[in-house]
């Protein structure tokens, strides 16, 4: 037991490490959403609609930037050591992805500190509720970005990644639009997305819509992605081959 | 403790790896002599668990590298070519880190640490983040991370590459001592000639193909006598004047990059002979006892570096 924990462990202590002698790395992390919050926020006239979404962005920025350097120290760096060490994979998953998700919820709850702007006001139970929330969707936005990066060869196919898909899987999300309001098709992407629960789930917990879908279905649906994640991280990490070209 | 049957590795329809054959003895410590993309990497992935062979089978310290890696992982240790090191942290850190990895912790892992540490000349740098440290002193670390834990077999892929020559020096001493007094069994891949000379035995790689194997000294004894290193005149042909060389002495020149070589007994008494038969036509000559890279060349045909 001691051998799988602690790899874990250790993992996961590097994370916080190596964030906290990169302090910068924060204000990166959090000044785009917030920027971007404010701006269509203030022209919209309604800061409280686009909070949720530019707190998830600055989770999926965080959980981007955390997996990105999984592609480099794969082929250079602290990684390949631990491939060749006798932990078990999964542990060094579990490690990674833990310690990543960490550092995204820190920085999502940095952003949440400025909830009181978007006209937020919830009891002390319901912060601790927001701020379990925000560490899911953490967990579960870094899950994927693991399984995305774990493959890849170079970091330019995860910008294109990033790029086609996850910021476009956070705009359909309900970040920008409500589902109730969106049209045609785009409303059956929103549903089968998995981010519109993660919205919807931080919208409710916050108070600042009660659309549908509703906080239990939200939180389930979160909650499964996260699981599922995870056990596609776990496989992933755990294919033969590490090493796919010379 | 390393074996090696018919291992062969194919990357999509490139072949990088042929029927390699060789066996390490233990406490031996053994060289894979090669040019860069001769499949010296490709076997070190394959040996160090990294990738799994797609042809022939491998084994260390008695366990199959594709069929039981966790084995093979717990007896080796691993010194990569690239860093392997964690830049934003301490070299303490590193290394505890790497202890963790491999299931050593609490005071254990501290005397070990203090031990490695002392060895290899690190302990006033222990707090000191990666980052800021010289070439040499990184790849220190390097090595301390891949002994940290007593891996009976130690596997260095270029080890030396980037140190310089004083570094290099201290780090064959201590992989001598290691051997010596731990009894480890060392495989590392080289393209440095003085380095695979120091070596107990050595396979030379060329194109995925183990081209030769043995002592140094076996290997140089396969060559008799000299090697004379004629480089024609910027106007002459390398290859014309082989052929000329060829139809006079009854000798066959190899060339390599345009520069002729010759094996042969007395090589002093062939160079006033070559010299005065094609006035000229040479512009330096050189004579020298058989290296390894004649060697190389005589089994190739072509240059290690």
């Amino acid at each position: 037991m001691n051998n799988f924990w602690l790899p874990v462990v250790t993992l996961w202590q590097r994370e916080l490490v190596r964030f906290w002698r990169q302090k910068s790395r924060v204000l990166g992390v959090v000044a785009s959403p917030l920027v971007f919050w404010l701006l269509i926020g203030s022209g919209s006239g309604d800061l409280g609609r686009f909070f949720a979404g530019a707190l998830v962005l600055t989770v999926l920025f965080s959980a981007i930037f955390s997996t990105i350097s999984i592609i480099e120290d794969r082929r250079e760096g602290f990684l390949l050591s631990m491939l060749v060490s006798p932990a078990s994979r999964t542990s060094l998953v579990l490690g990674k992805i833990l310690g990543a998700a960490t550092l995204a919820w820190i920085q999502g709850l940095i952003f949440l500190a400025f909830a009181p702007l978007a006209g937020v006001s919830i009891g002390i139970a319901e912060v601790v509720a927001v701020i379990g929330a925000v560490f899911l969707v953490s967990f579960t936005l870094t899950g994927l970005g693991f399984v995305i990066a774990w493959r890849m060869s170079s970091t330019s196919g995860f910008h294109a990644i990033m790029n086609l898909l996850l910021v476009p899987m956070w705009m359909v999300s309900g970040s920008l639009f409500p589902m109730a309001t969106a049209h045609g098709w785009i409303k059956v992407v929103m549903w089968v997305n998995p981010l519109t629960y993660s919205i919807s789930l931080l919208n409710g917990l916050l108070k600042l819509s009660s659309g549908s879908p509703g906080i239990s279905v939200s939180l389930l649906v979160t909650a499964v992605f996260g699981v599922v994640l995870l056990l596609a991280s776990g496989v992933v990490a755990n294919q033969k081959s590490l090493v796919s070209n010379a | 403790m390393i074996l090696a049957e018919n291992l062969s590795h194919q990357y999509g329809s490139r072949l990088a790896l042929s029927n390699v054959n060789f066996e390490v003895k233990a406490g031996e410590i053994f060289g894979l002599l090669g040019p860069n993309g001769g499949g010296k990497s490709t076997l070190f992935r394959i040996l160090s668990t990294m990738m799994a062979p797609t042809g022939g089978r491998a084994e260390v310290a008695g366990h199959d590298v594709a069929r039981d890696p966790a084995a093979v992982r717990r007896s080796i240790g691993v010194v990569f070519q690239t860093q392997s090191l964690d830049k934003a942290l301490t070299v303490a850190e590193n290394l505890r880190a790497q202890g963790h990895l491999h299931g050593l912790s609490g005071s254990k892992l501290n005397d070990r640490m203090q031990q490695v540490m002392e060895r290899l000349g690190l302990a006033d740098r222990r707090n000191d983040i990666v980052e800021t440290l010289s070439g040499g002193l990184k790849r220190r670390v390097e090595i301390a991370k891949g002994l940290l834990h007593r891996p009976v077999v130690l596997l260095m892929d270029e080890a030396s590459t980037g140190l310089d020559p004083g570094a290099r020096r201290e780090l064959w001493q201590y992989v001598e001592e290691l051997r010596s007094r731990e009894g480890v069994t060392i495989l590392l891949t080289t393209h440095i000639l003085d380095e695979a000379d120091r070596c107990d035995r050595l396979a030379l790689l060329h194109q995925g193909r183990v081209v030769a194997e043995g002592t140094p000294a076996h290997l140089r004894s396969g060559i008799g006598g000299d090697v004379v290193v004629l480089e024609p005149a910027e106007t002459a042909d390398a290859a014309a004047l082989a052929s000329r060389i060829e139809t006079r002495f009854g000798l066959k020149p190899v060339v390599v990059d345009g520069v002729l070589r010759v094996e042969i007994a007395n090589g002093h008494r062939f160079i006033t002979e070559v010299v005065e038969a094609f006035p000229g036509a040479i512009d330096s000559v050189g004579l020298h006892k058989p290296t390894l890279e004649d060697v190389f060349v005589r089994e190739t045909g072509a240059s290690i570096e």
